[in-house]
This record gives structure tokens, C-alpha cells and sequence, in this order.
């Protein structure tokens, strides 16, 4: 068995972000296992701009924004196993892989969880009809042309107004196919309101919220589509039902954390984020274990995958050099106070807190778009921290910075609540 | 006139009222001054960064994606496209190897590194 | 000439050629979609049947009897995954308890072992899933559940190691009889010859017989709805969960799966054709509701593909296995609808045996063996014997499909290995990459070059299905 101060399981920008912090915080042994030919997870595929501003100052795209990371890996040394599929991690920390070499063992002082997401596929959602090829997932698509170059089809119509079906309908187009409409299921989009804009505006494709895709046809490649509309409970209205032909279906309706590595191993998930339930240095239930990026939580921005990816990796390295120093406590050991999620707040991200530990961000997300709203942290009677926003949406992640000073000596549990101002 | 508008600079994608008035545009709705940038722009003369991908000749199945490394006119999107099928580059590629020079007033530029 | 011509690379068709391959015989499978197991063969329950359920004395009685073992039997020299779950069958108050007693004599009557029937109570001890509403139940110990398109797979795949050939994309759309035996003819125009032709045509079994000349009986074809869920859900239940059958079929089920999903299932609606797989709002709202009245903690959140069988029917109710009355040297094997799977094995015996009385001799093949490779010996691997594996073999040690861990090797085996998977969905049945919870998200561009490489075609060749279902549509 192989020893490693840091294991982090997945190379995509998480991985890399937590593997420098780790690095920069005093842990000089930390491997990254990645399963792909080279690290940089699914930006390298998203080759659209937009990455970078908050974090690094200046717009790239997704493969600029992967190459940014691997380089300080590169320049710290840290040791990427390419090509490498963890297969498990347990409670104790040893981490199991597979690679051409065989099977990889290593003992871990800490593991950090950085598996990244999946799309939800048509099964989930249940969609009746036929199953002929030309029905993807959108960053299936996006994988086939943007690193193949293949053409996935002519005529599409796209199912979510997640980001990267907004993304693939304007990159369908520039490539002269024609997308005949995006179908949102919600009132309202999930995608970021500038790439309705850039992506669907920019080249008259219509955006049909309340409307679903009720019907497959097509038996050996996709023939076409039957869209309706549906109603507040997301039923679908018989009458509005409409045939739109097309050789191509992109689904983008959702990311679910890839969390299987972490049930086996016995972490406690949070129902609503699909990830972990961590601390504020991204520590999940088992001590040594940490979680960041998309396997935590679903961002909307690589940005804030690096600075989640940071605390992860500045956690597992004083979490390792607590236990070379012999310490008698770690992080872990300090009393927490839970989160909880308030009027308005779909979920508050990290699930609890240490109040001892300093400023904390707390991350959230609404459970419905609403106009100037203004967001209160509260613990008791006590309001930690309150924030106004111009308005919000369920598809926009929201960062609320609270004060040391009024974290210390808070004993209950911290509300974060919404309410919409006139 | 009256335009309004969803601010595509940064993610928060704030809503801007522009209104314009014998040339000159008055921006309102801006979370900082790249919005009042943007909105002037965009009533003016649109522009937009096209990202794409161009064929790597020596290498099967295998593309290199480039942009436009500055944005070009919004109409000229197309014509970008256009010029982006017919080429193709041999690898090795490094992130800022002009692929094409000279494309609608910009260069395009690789975003990845081929080997 | 062809001592014996099959047509359908179903289960039924592939259990006969393997039967047919222990004899010095020459025999021809024919099948007209791209790959084996692509009609009743890979949609339907799964399930090993008790036995309980047929008429005394029909055929589907005394095949379900006999094909329980010789099947359980068959799945261990081939590597099939099964598990004996055994079955509930449950009844929802005392009008359906009437009907279990019933059933209960009638699985006595069909020589089924250890059956016995229990209390609301004492069946929610073996099975706490089970609905509060559930006043009593029929325990059959025997029953079990098998992956139907692996047998049918493995169960071609070894007829062809034992000299057995498959034709596909092999439409049958003429058969001529003549002194010698029959000439089948493809809408491609290939033929192919044979002395004896026996009808595994599924669904499609009443069209064959009539383009023979025996227009005996009309199939009549109903469609089965069903919903898979994630492994998430796998342990549910411990065993199959049957509500009391009616005139409908054997109603809306609730099982594990032997590869450890969850399934259920099915509907039961006449559809136009064999072909009608489409699934519905209705049909798969029906299951949904209907699952949970039997389990109602089922988690339907966790379904991560549904899909839809048609399984043919004769109005008889019987499995329709004889020599044609009409046509000599026709061998009917047609309406096997449920049990059929399970009944498999025994339904070959039994069909063979009728070749022999017609004259086709039975003469032993010395060079037969049952045994097939077990496709999944490597995953089953402990991770010190996957490591000494992965140093001889270093396509075994990369992973592709990550929902079920499927690694390079594995595919590679499929595609080279009887009977060769050609294209994604081939594939998927044969070593699960792309089944899982992503459904192929994240490996298909992976598989799909795998093929490419495995049969020197380029990529935008490959299709999900044959055809014309191509997965792209050219290059940028």
C-alpha cells in the first residue's frame, strides 16, 4: 500500500484548485487521481469564454481556464495519476484505484473529493416515445464535437435551459444546424440570464418556458419531437401538443453530483445538494474526508469551484499537518452549529459551521427567481449578517460573507431567509 | 430610444436601460462600469468573441479549440465560422498559436495546447 | 443446404441452435435486426417463474415445470447472472386471497416445490417492503430472476463456438419449399437453404408460418411498459413482488434485478405491431402507480431508463410447439409469451426432440461444449486478482463506463467475441457500459471509437442500433 500525505480523487478544476492549496499550505505530498488522458475534468470541453473574471481577472475559456490550474500543478510537482478510476475510498482513507498499471492502493491522511458532476439523462425523466440515436445529453454533444469534431446533427431542439444547452444551441447554430426551440419545464430558465442573451437571442431561437418535451418519436434516428405545454403542477396540457421534426434531442435539465464513492465510503448526504454535508472548510462527517467543486454542490461558475476547491485544500492540509504535529484537536473536534435553510432558500451550503473559526461564507440558492430581495443570517433573535441583492434566481448562486466577530459564542442553529422588498 | 438590456460581461448578467439620444448612451442598471461599456457597445456596434474549433490535420479524430482574440463584429460571426471550417493546423499547438491571422479585423487563436 | 435454418436470434431461437450444436448438425440462424435479443428477448420481466400460474396439462404447465431447472442449469455453463429471489404473490384482501388458494393448488398440481402460502404478517417479516394493505401471500421458493438478453447472447454466442452460424440484417421475406427441404430469402436477396426451418420468430411467428404456407394461427401482440431504477434502489425488495394474476397477464411487478437494479413492470396493451416499443405517459404512469400500491416506499426518483416489450399471445393461452400440420419439416416454436423465458431450456429440449421424430438425425457431437467463458469474470475479480489480471492485460485496467465500472478490455471482448457486438447498444448489453445512472453520457464517444477501432471502420460509421441510426451526422 501506497502512502500520500493528500489524495484528491478527480484532476478537474476542483481537484487542481484544492491540490495547490494544499500544496501552498505546507503539505508538499499530494497526488491528484484522475480518470482521463490529461486533467481539466469537463472544461475541456466547454471551449466558450466566460471563465476566469472573478477568480483570475481576465475572460478564458474553459481549456485557458484548465491549462491555468495544470500549470501550478505542473510547476509544484504534484503527481497526476492519469488514466486512473477510483474504484473506492473508505472511512479510514485508503483510496482504491484502477489503471493499466493494476490496482493502485494508497493510504491517505486526507482525501478530498473532487469527482465533479453528471447530467441527468432522459430515463430520469421519464419521457415517453421510442429510443432512437440522436437523443444526448447536451455535454455528450459537446464532448463530440468540441473534441472530436464530429457534427451530433442539422435540426435540434433542446430540452432545459440548463447553461450548457444554452451553450451547445448557440454552438449548434455557429456550426449551421438550426435549433428549432429550447423547452423549459419551470416558468422560468435555469441558465444565466447572459447566455439567454448571447446564446439564444443573438440567433432567434425562441425560449418556450412552462413547455416540455411529452413525446419521442423516431425508430432508429430521432424523427422528432412532440412539445406541449404544461400546466402549474408541470402537467402536460393535451392540447397544446406539437410535432416540431428534428434529427437531434440535447437534454439539459440538471447536474447531479457523482456522490457514489462517497455513499460507499458512509458520508452523509444532503438530500437537496445531492453532495456531502461539510463543515466551512468543506469537511464532510468523516474526519479526513473533504469535498468541493461539483461533487459538493452544483455551481453555475468554475470561478467559485477554484475558491470552494481552496478551503477543501487548505482544510486537508491542516487536517494532515494537525496530525504530524501530533495535535490533540483537530477542526473537527470544535462543537458546530447546523445551517438551516429559511423562507425563500432552497439550501445553505456549508450545512454547519464552527463559530470559533472566523469569517464563513455561506453559499445558497432560492427556491423561485424573485426581484430586489434582501437575504438575513440569523442565529436566535441575533442577525449575523444581512445582504440586498437587485434580484435572484434559482439558476444564481448567492454568497453571503459573515463576520467573525458575530459568528463567535453563536450556539443555535443559523437561518439564512429571503424575503422579496418592494 | 429606450433599449433594454441583459448584460453579458460577467455572470451576473445585470438588466441595463440604455437610452439613446442624438449618438450619446446614458446606461442605467449597471453593477460596475464594464456594464456602461457593454451597453454603449451594444447599441452602437454590436460585437461578440466567437469561440470555436479548428481541425488538427495530424492527429485522427482531434480538434483544437481557438477564439477570436478580440471580439468581433456581431454580423462577421458567420463569416468567422466560415473561414474556421476550411482551415486546419498541424500539431503541435500551444495556447496562443494564431491558427488563422487576420480574420475580420482580429486573429484567431488556439485555447488549447495539442501535443 | 443447412441441416436446420432458425429463424429469430431470440432466447427461444438461441436456446434451440445451442441445443441443435451438441449434434453433428449444420445449422443457420437467421435474424433480421443487426443484433441478437433484440425483440421480446431484451424487454421483458426477466423473471424465472415458478410454475404456479399455467392451465395443468397445457404445455406452458409442463415446460415451466421441466425448464426451471434445465435453465438454472444452462445459466451456469454459460455464465448468465441469476438469482434466486423466490416470489410473492400478493393478495389485497379476501377476494384475491380466494384466488391464491387457487393458485396454490394449481402450483401443487404443476409439481412445484415448496410452495406455501402466508399470512399479511408473516410475509411483510420476509419482505418489509411490502404494502400494509397486502392480507396474504404465495411463497414460491423456486422462482428467481435471470438477465434475458445475456442468456439469449451467451446462449448464441456458444451455439456459434460449437459451429453454429449467424446471419444478420437478415429480413426474411420469402420461404419456398421444395423436394429437399426449404429456400429462405432475405429482402436483401441473400438466401439460404435448409432442410428442416424451425419459426423462433417471436413476435413475427405468424407472418413466417404464412410465408411458408401454414396460416394456422394469428398472433396477437401486447406491448409491456416498464421502468429500470438505479442500484440505488436494487435492495428494495429480496423478492419478485406479483400481485394476484388476472385474465390481463400477471399484472404490474416489483423486482430486483440480477444485474442488482430495481424493476417494474409491466403494463399490458395490444399494440399494432411486434415493433410497437414506444412507451406512453399513460403506460408509464400506470406502472408507477400500480408499483407503489405493492411497495409503497419505492423510491421512484431513482428510474434511470424506462422502456417497452411486446410479447406475442395466441388466444389458445398455450405455447404453440409441433411439427406444422400443413407444411412438412416446418418446426413451430411461436406465442411463447410468458413463461417463455423460463421455459426456455425445456422449450429447445422439446423442439429438438420433435426434429428427431421428424427424421433429422441426433447423432452426438464430440466436439460440443456447453461451457462459455463467463463474460463478467473479471469484475468479480478481488481487487488483488483484478491487479495480477491488469499486469498481463492493461486494457482491463482502464475504466470506460464509470456508473458500472466497465473497463477497455471488456469491451474489446465483446466486440470480438460470439456473437460480436456492432454497434453502442450491442455493446451496452453485453457488458453493461452506458446501462448505468449517466446512460452513456460520459462513455458513448469512448465505446463508440472502441468499435471503430475493433472493426477498422471510421467512427461516424458506428450506430446505436444498426440501420440508420447513426450517432452523428458528420464531420465539423
Amino acid at each position: 500500500m501506497l502512502q500520500h500525505d493528500i489524495v484528491i480523487v478527480g484532476g478537474g478544476p476542483a481537484g487542481m484548485a484544492a491540490a495547490v492549496k494544499a500544496y501552498d499550505s505546507g503539505v508538499r505530498d499530494v497526488v491528484i487521481i484522475d480518470r482521463e488522458e490529461t486533467p481539466g475534468g469537463i472544461l475541456r470541453q466547454c471551449i466558450h469564454n466566460g471563465f476566469g473574471l472573478h477568480k483570475l481577472g481576465r475572460e478564458l475559456t474553459g481549456p485557458e481556464y484548465a491549462a491555468v490550474y495544470a500549470e501550478m500543478v505542473k510547476e509544484r510537482g504534484i503527481r497526476v495519476y492519469t488514466e486512473t478510476t477510483v474504484t473506492a475510498v473508505t472511512a479510514d482513507r485508503t483510496v482504491t484505484a484502477q489503471s493499466r498499471d493494476g490496482m493502485l492502493k494508497v493510504q491517505a491522511g486526507a482525501v478530498v473529493l473532487a469527482m465533479g458532476c453528471r447530467e441527468r439523462s432522459r430515463g430520469a425523466l421519464n419521457i415517453a416515445g421510442t429510443r432512437p440515436a440522436g437523443v444526448y445529453s447536451a455535454g455528450t454533444a459537446q464532448k463530440l464535437m468540441n473534441c472530436e469534431g464530429f457534427s451530433v446533427g442539422r435540426r435540434a431542439v433542446i430540452l432545459g435551459s440548463g447553461d450548457i444547452g444554452l451553450i451547445m444551441a448557440r454552438r449548434m447554430s455557429l456550426e449551421g444546424a438550426k435549433v428549432e426551440a429550447v423547452c423549459e419545464l419551470m416558468p422560468y430558465s435555469g441558465g444565466l440570464a447572459r447566455n439567454i442573451e448571447q446564446c439564444l437571442h443573438d440567433f432567434d431561437i425562441p425560449l418556450y418556458l412552462s413547455h416540455t418535451v411529452a413525446e419521442i418519436h423516431g425508430d432508429e434516428r430521432l424523427a422528432g419531437v412532440t412539445v406541449a405545454a404544461v400546466d402549474e403542477h408541470r402537467r402536460i396540457i393535451d392540447s397544446t401538443r406539437r410535432f416540431i421534426p428534428c434529427d437531434t434531442l440535447l437534454l439539459s435539465v440538471g447536474l447531479i453530483p457523482e456522490n457514489e464513492l462517497t455513499r460507499a465510503a458512509g458520508i452523509p448526504i444532503d438530500p437537496v445538494t445531492n453532495g456531502a454535508v461539510v463543515d466551512e472548510h468543506r469537511q464532510t462527517a468523516i474526519p479526513g474526508i473533504f469535498a468541493c467543486g461539483n461533487v459538493l454542490q452544483v455551481h453555475d461558475l468554475v470561478d467559485y469551484v477554484s475558491d470552494e476547491a481552496e478551503l477543501a485544500g487548505a482544510g486537508a492540509a491542516a487536517y494532515v499537518l494537525a496530525k504530524h504535529a501530533d495535535s490533540e484537536t483537530t477542526v473537527a473536534d470544535n462543537i458546530t452549529v447546523p445551517t438551516v435553510a429559511g423562507d425563500g432558500v432552497r439550501y445553505v451550503l456549508p450545512q454547519r459551521v464552527h463559530p470559533q473559526s472566523g469569517d464563513v461564507a455561506l453559499f445558497l440558492r432560492v427556491s423561485a427567481p424573485a426581484g430586489r430581495v434582501r437575504f438575513t443570517v440569523r442565529a436566535g433573535d441575533t442577525v449575523l449578517a444581512t445582504a440586498v441583492r437587485p434580484k435572484a434566481a434559482p439558476g444564481e448562486m448567492e454568497k453571503l460573507p459573515v463576520k467573525a466577530e458575530k459568528l463567535a459564542g453563536v450556539t443555535t442553529p443559523i437561518t439564512v431567509s429571503m424575503e422579496e422588498l418592494a | 430610444m429606450k433599449r433594454e438590456l441583459t448584460c453579458i460581461i460577467c455572470p451576473r448578467g445585470c438588466l441595463l436601460t440604455a437610452e439613446i439620444e442624438n449618438g450619446s448612451v446614458t446606461v442605467r442598471g449597471n453593477g460596475c462600469p464594464r456594464g456602461v461599456t457593454y451597453a454603449e457597445t451594444e447599441c452602437t456596434h454590436p460585437r461578440r468573441t466567437v469561440t470555436s474549433t479548428v481541425r488538427v490535420s495530424n492527429r485522427e479524430n482531434t480538434m483544437v479549440s481557438v477564439k477570436t482574440r478580440e471580439p468581433v463584429d456581431k454580423a462577421d460571426m458567420f463569416k468567422v465560422m466560415e473561414r474556421l471550417r476550411a482551415a486546419a493546423v498541424s500539431a503541435p499547438v500551444a495556447i496562443g498559436d494564431i491558427v488563422l491571422a487576420d480574420v475580420c479585423g482580429t486573429d484567431i487563436v488556439a485555447t488549447k495546447a495539442i501535443d | 443446404m443447412f441441416d436446420v435454418v432458425i429463424i429469430g436470434a431470440g432466447v427461444t431461437g438461441g436456446m434451440l441452435a445451442r441445443a441443435l450444436s451438441r449434434y453433428r448438425l449444420s445449422v443457420c440462424v437467421v435474424e433480421k435486426a443487426s443484433d441478437v435479443a433484440c425483440g421480446a428477448s431484451k424487454a421483458n420481466s426477466g423473471i424465472i417463474h415458478g410454475g404456479y400460474d399455467p392451465l395443468p396439462h397445457t404445455l406452458k404447465a409442463k415446460l415451466n415445470t421441466a425448464g426451471v431447472p434445465l435453465l438454472y442449469k444452462a445459466a451456469d455453463e454459460l455464465h448468465v447472472p441469476y438469482r434466486k429471489t423466490g416470489s410473492l404473490v400478493c393478495a389485497f384482501g379476501a377476494e384475491e386471497e380466494k384466488t391464491l388458494a387457487a393458485l396454490f393448488a394449481r402450483g401443487k398440481e404443476n409439481g412445484i416445490p415448496d410452495l406455501k402460502l402466508l399470512s399479511g404478517d408473516a410475509a411483510r417479516a420476509i419482505e418489509p417492503a411490502l404494502s400494509a394493505e397486502v392480507t396474504g401471500a404465495l411463497l414460491v421458493p423456486s422462482a428467481g430472476v435471470i438477465c434475458p438478453y445475456m442468456l439469449t447472447i451467451a446462449a448464441i454466442g456458444n451455439a456459434m463456438d460449437n459451429g453454429v452460424t449467424l446471419l444478420r440484417d437478415f429480413a426474411v421475406c420469402g420461404i419456398a419449399r421444395d423436394k429437399d427441404g426449404f429456400t429462405v430469402r432475405a429482402a436483401s436477396g441473400d438466401t439460404v437453404r435448409g432442410r428442416f426451418v424451425a419459426n423462433c420468430a417471436g413476435g413475427f411467428a405468424d407472418r413466417i408460418s404464412e410465408m411458408a404456407g401454414d396460416n394456422s394461427f394469428t398472433l396477437l401482440p401486447r406491448a409491456g411498459e416498464y421502468l429500470l431504477l438505479d442500484k440505488t434502489e436494487g435492495a428494495r425488495v429480496s423478492h419478485t413482488i406479483f400481485r394476484v394474476p388476472s385474465a390481463a397477464g400477471k399484472g404490474v411487478l416489483v423486482t430486483p434485478t440480477a444485474d442488482g437494479n430495481l424493476l417494474v413492470g409491466p403494463t399490458a396493451d395490444a399494440v399494432k405491431t411486434p415493433e410497437s416499443t414506444e412507451t406512453t405517459p399513460a403506460g408509464l404512469a400506470k406502472v408507477a402507480t400500480l408499483a407503489k400500491k405493492s411497495v409503497p416506499s419505492l423510491d421512484l426518483r431513482q428510474v434511470i431508463t424506462s422502456f417497452a416489450g411486446v410479447r406475442a399471445s395466441e388466444k389458445g393461452g398455450d405455447f404453440i410447439i409441433k411439427m406444422s400440420d400443413t407444411v412438412a419439416g416446418l418446426l413451430q416454436v411461436a406465442a411463447i409469451d410468458s413463461p417463455g423465458l423460463t421455459a426456455s431450456a425445456a422449450i429447445a429440449e422439446y423442439a429438438v426432440e420433435l426434429l428427431g421424430r421428424a427424421g433429422l438425425p441426433l447423432e452426438d457431437n464430440p466436439a460440443y461444449c456447453g461451457e462459455r467463458a463467463d463474460s463478467f469474470a473479471f469484475r468479480h475479480m478481488s481487487d488483488e486478482e483484478k491487479d495480477a489480471y491488469i499486469k498481463a492485460h492493461p486494457a482491463y485496467g482502464r475504466v470506460i463506463c464509470r456508473c458500472e465500472t466497465v473497463s477497455e478490455g471488456e469491451i474489446r471482448d465483446a466486440i470480438r467475441r460470439n456473437p460480436k457486438a456492432v454497434d453502442t447498444d450491442g455493446v451496452k448489453r453485453r457488458t453493461r457500459a452506458g446501462m448505468g445512472r449517466c446512460q452513456g453520457g460520459f462513455c458513448l464517444p469512448y465505446v463508440r471509437r472502441l468499435l471503430a477501432e475493433e472493426n477498422s471502420v471510421p467512427c461516424a460509421s458506428v450506430t446505436k442500433k444498426g440501420g440508420e441510426s447513426y450517432l452523428t451526422v458528420g464531420k465539423l
